[in-house]
């Protein structure tokens, strides 16, 4: 299938500030395909969102540090001029947010709002791009299309507003759309309307789609591969399946085991990740991850665990610098719904004997 | 919308009409002094004093006084039309007195106005596009220099400088030219140096308040969506930011326009402009209570009216706040 | 009447800065707001000088009889012929009258050093009266609730509404008749110029602090600090209060120099400060004589403006160092 639409390798952004250089993006790399999804997923602050603008150029900070390379469709768009970029921004890729009110501009109508992304781009005159909106509109399954352009966002309702996001976003037709957090702000019925939204029209004009989200629940349906960030990395890359299925880094496990499951009972308990996550200014020695984790030895606060594939899978890959057998037997346990303490004690006392 | 422009023009008449009793107060209740001397300015003969006694019926209890008050400022009651006393120590009523300079002190706000938005919106946006530049510190801090300092200071200073008797380099109209130019180009001429003076301090605090807000809505989330849909940057910074921005410049204006009608006080008394503000402060070196009574009521007049109009403008500029 | 931008300035105060200030919580958990405050504003070096230009200016007042004798300048009141020259004019600055006299031979020095104590005094007690009550009626109201609220609140919005500078200017100039008002209760000068400085201010101390309280009541740790049963006093004074120090210095460091300019306004219409020293009033009798004695505007003009210049640099310091902003991106 040739090279792939997106390129991201090596990718750190770092801010300049006066209590210290604040890593919020320290070394990722992934790929995109057309028509693929990638779901990133990470707690608050792990850098997901700061990632995703720099795609975009739309790291403005002055204190910014940028490096890596970022190629889509083969150009670079790190080194970019301001004019290409904004020929393939809301073009060639383009985004929505987490908070579809205030990404909305209050003083124009939505359909005007639609319009003037179309008009950006296409040599058109003013009433085709209101009928591209209208026929947008229509099409992300807002009633009445044709009057709801003539609406004002505080008009709609928070579903609605997220789907006129939609709207704007795929009006040009994009190679790539990059939803942060898209179903974040709005009520849980809506949420999944809005994700079965961009899965629909995603097959219908195949574009490739990376999807942030903190939830993995958000992803498990929609995203053909997923990495999971902590604290400005990638510490695990997997297809969908092996992230659910057979997860290697503790700190997906728990991920996992903070999202509320279908098939178990109401009454079990999510268990949250203790603590907190770190400041990135100054990111704890060795594993990053290694204070709050229950697997934690000696060693793994003096080591950096480098992003490697795990045996016998190339296709997945993890930070973590226990013993690819030691991870899978305390999933093993996990997944029965052991507690990670108890985990720790089956598995690893075990193994530090034979040590 | 008319509910809700109903509902702004009930407050009018309610805030008009507590300023009426507040002047009633001010002017006829408070006073310690013998009110009939007091209206008749310094140094009254007796008979004039029983003469204002009798005329204003300073005799009559004072809810019989404010009910004959209220008739004298209502157009349709009391059958003499709009009446804000008379001025005894200039033998002349007051409101005329008012209204006659009324186009004078319009002359200078409308001037001043000019200059200060067309000054003080491009600084604005300027520093706020490029904070922290050179220009950007300059340009507020000049702005902080104007702003501390009252506009008869540096009237007085731009007199000293500039007038064509006085100043060092005479090249201005200056102090009482206005009143003695008789074409309408000299009456402009008159007004360069107080309609500078009067936009710096103006420009200042509008460039200032434009340029906080326009740092503001730059970091709003719809100007982040602006730029995902590659919109030129002039555009995201006009079209986006300014427009969002310079709204609550309305309100502003407004409240500044209202101000400045009902007088530039401090302005017209440096450069002796014989405008209302002027009237007014003449009077008060002569306690002609009367007279401040009057240009007080109309001030407030104005000032109540032009944020009856704010009000009302804003609701078509601002889509949210309709009704 | 527009009695100087000071008034305007107010009006311009936008208060959606100071919500951000309580909003924000601190993000180093471990420093307190105030002392992280201070770490912001201490590198703020314009901000810096211009605090110690007012804590000299503050100390000049307060000293200001004895350095008046230090450099051997008569009383602010005295007037001598001998300053004046052959045609009765006054003299510029000499080694004898620092700052030059005016026209009936009083020493400029000495009533600008006079003036600074007007301008200060009236500044600090009208703001701090203020604050007062802005502070105490909007936390009655916020706390409170209910109809006492709803009075205070409708109060707020109809002073906002109402043109009070302009009324004031009525007020000063109708009490300034040598009897004053309400039989003496209200007296010409400093009072009337207090009264009308806490008159317009308080609403506006009153409707910010509401809101804040409004907002900080529902928080957790008022919260906790109710379920543990502590009173509403206690409530307020240990946990409200320190939450609000911020904003109200904050909005304090802008009231100092509006009320400033706002004396010096009325002084110089002659209905402000009497029987003393002003520098309103001083820039007022310097107008007819700018051509003859450009000393008598300038001191008391420059000291109007420095003074001013300085709170409002330590106040837009403040803000700065309250709520950091222009790094941040979202
Ligand atoms: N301009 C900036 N200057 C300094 N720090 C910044 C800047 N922009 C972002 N950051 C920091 O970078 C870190 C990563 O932020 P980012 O928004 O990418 O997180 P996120 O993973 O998207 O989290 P969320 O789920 O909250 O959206 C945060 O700690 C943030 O404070
Ligand atoms: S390296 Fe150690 S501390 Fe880090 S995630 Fe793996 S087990 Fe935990
Ligand atoms: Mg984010």
């Amino acid at each position: 299938m040739g090279a792939p639409l997106l390129e991201v390798e090596n990718l750190k952004v770092h801010f300049e500030t006066e209590d210290g250089l604040v890593k919020a993006v320290d070394g990722i790399s992934y790929t995109v395909d057309r028509g693929q999804t990638l779901g990133i997923v990470g707690e608050s602050g792990s850098g997901k969102s700061v990632s995703s603008l720099t795609v975009m150029g739309l790291t403005r900070s002055r204190n910014a540090r940028i490096s890596g390379t970022v190629r889509f469709n083969g150009k670079d768009l790190l080194g970019a001029s301001e004019e290409d970029m904004r020929s393939i921004r809301g073009n060639d890729i383009a985004m929505i947010f987490q908070d579809p009110l205030s990404s909305l501009h209050p003083f124009y109508k939505v359909g005007a709002q639609i319009a003037e992304g179309v008009r950006a781009h296409r040599d058109v005159s003013k009433a085709q791009a209101w009928d591209r909106a209208v026929e947008m509109l229509s099409l992300v399954g807002i009633p009445e299309p044709r009057k709801r352009a003539d609406a004002y966002p505080h008009e709609f309702s928070g579903g609605m507003r997220q789907r006129a996001m939609i709207a704007m976003a795929l009006a040009n037709d994009p190679k790539l759309l990059i939803a942060d957090e898209p179903t974040t702000a709005l009520d849980v019925t809506v949420q999944a309307q809005i994700l079965e939204l961009i899965e629909r029209l995603q097959s219908e004009f195949d574009t490739a789609v990376v999807v942030i989200t903190h939830d993995l629940g958000v992803v498990a349906e929609m995203a053909d591969e997923i990495s999971v960030m902590y604290a400005g990395r990638i510490v695990e890359k997997a297809d969908t399946d092996t992230i659910f299925a057979a997860p290697e880094h503790p700190y997906t496990w728990g991920l996992l085991s903070s999202i509320p499951r279908l098939d178990a009972s109401r009454d079990e308990e999510l268990v949250p990740i203790p603590g907190r996550p770190p400041s990135l200014i100054n990111l704890p020695g060795g594993c990053s991850f290694h204070p709050r984790c229950p697997y934690v030895r000696e060693a793994h606060k003096k080591v950096d665990p480098k992003l490697e594939p795990v045996a016998g899978n190339p296709g997945h890959q993890s930070a973590c610098l226990l013993d690819s057998s030691v991870r899978r037997k305390l999933w093993s346990e996990l997944r029965t719904g052991v507690k990670p303490d108890e985990a720790r004690a089956d598995v690893m006392a075990a193994e530090e004997k034979a040590v | 919308m008319a509910a809700y422009i109903a509902r702004r023009l009930l407050w009018v008449v309610f805030l008009l009409f507590t300023i009426t009793c507040i002047t009633f107060v001010i002017f006829s209740v408070l006073p310690s002094g013998d009110p009939a001397v007091a209206r008749a300015g310094r140094s009254p003969s007796p008979q004039l004093v029983e003469v204002i006694r009798v005329q204003l019926g300073l005799d009559k209890s004072k809810p019989e006084q404010f009910i004959n008050y209220i008739g004298d400022i209502l157009p349709f009651v009391g059958g003499n039309g709009i009446y804000l006393g008379f001025s005894y120590q200039n033998n002349t009523d007051v409101l005329p007195e008012i209204l006659e300079r009324l186009p004078v002190t319009i002359f200078l706000a409308t001037g001043a106005v000019i200059l200060w938005l067309s000054i003080g919106i491009p600084l604005g946006v300027l520093s706020a596009v490029k904070t922290g530049s050179a220009l950007d510190r300059i340009a507020m801090g000049i702005a902080l220099l104007f702003i501390s300092a009252p506009v008869y200071f540096f009237g007085l200073v731009a007199l000293y400088l500039f007038d064509d008797q006085i100043g060092i380099w005479p090249i201005l109209p200056g102090n009482s030219a206005y009143g003695e130019a008789d074409s309408l180009l000299g009456k402009a001429e008159a007004l360069i140096m107080p309609w500078c003076v009067l936009a710096a301090a103006f420009a200042a605090i509008y460039a200032r308040f434009l340029r906080g807000n326009l740092i503001d809505t730059l970091q709003e989330d719809y100007i982040r969506t602006a730029r995902a849909k590659g919109l030129s940057e002039r555009r995201v910074i006009f079209r986006h930011g300014v427009r969002a921005a310079i709204t609550p410049i309305v309100t502003l204006l407004g409240l500044d326009i209202g101000i400045l009608l009902g007088g530039a006080i401090l302005t017209e008394t440096v450069f002796n402009i014989p405008g209302i503000g002027r009237y007014a402060f003449n009077a008060i070196t002569v306690s002609d209570l009367p007279v401040i009574q009057g240009t007080v009521l109309f001030g407030a007049f104005f000032i109540v009216m032009m944020s009856l109009i704010v009000d009302i403008l804003y609701a078509f500029i601002d889509p949210r706040v309709r009704y | 009447m527009s009695t100087g931008t000071g008034a305007s300035d107010l009006l311009h105060a936008d208060d959606h800065g100071i919500d951000q200030i309580v909003a924000g919580e601190a993000p180093v958990a471990a420093r307190s707001p105030l002392a992280l405050f201070w770490r912001r504003f201490r590198k703020d070096k314009v901000a810096l000088v211009a605090l110690t230009f007012i804590v000299l200016l503050v100390l000049v007042a307060i000293l200001a009889p004895v350095i008046r004798n230090l450099v051997g300048a008569p009383p602010p009141g005295q007037t001598s012929t001998d300053a004046l020259d052959d045609f009765g004019l006054p003299q510029g600055p000499t080694s004898e009258h620092l700052f030059g006299v005016d026209s009936i031979g009083r020493d400029i020095f000495a009533r600008v050093l006079d003036g600074a104590r007007v301008s200060l005094l009236v500044a600090f007690i009208g703001t701090g009266l203020s604050v007062t009550i802005g502070v105490t009626l909007g936390m009655i109201a916020g706390f409170f609730r209910g109809w006492v609220d709803t009075l205070i609140a409708r109060v707020i919005d109809i002073l906002l509404a109402f043109p009070v500078l302009l009324l004031g200017l009525g007020l000063a100039s109708a009490c300034s008749t040598k009897d004053g008002c309400l039989g003496g209760a209200l007296e010409p000068g400093l009072t009337i110029v207090i009264f009308i400085i806490v008159l317009s201010n308080w609403p506006y101390v009153a409707r910010i602090i509401r809101g804040q309280v409004l907002s900080l009541r529902e928080k957790e740790f008022v919260e906790a600090s109710r379920s543990l049963g502590a009173g509403n006093m206690r409530i307020i004074f240990r946990e409200i209060l320190p939450n609000l120090v911020a904003p109200i210095i904050v909005y304090a460091s802008l009231f100092i120099p509006a009320n400033i300019l706002l004396e010096a306004a009325l002084s110089f219409l002659g209905v402000g400060v009497t029987g003393q020293a002003s520098w309103g009033q001083m820039l007022s009798e310097a107008t007819g004589k700018i051509d003859t004695a450009w000393w008598y505007m300038f001191f008391p003009g420059m000291a109007l403006l420095l003074t001013v210049l300085a709170f409002n640099l330590v106040g837009d310091g403040m803000q700065d160092a309250l709520n950091p902003k222009g790094n941040k991106q979202k």
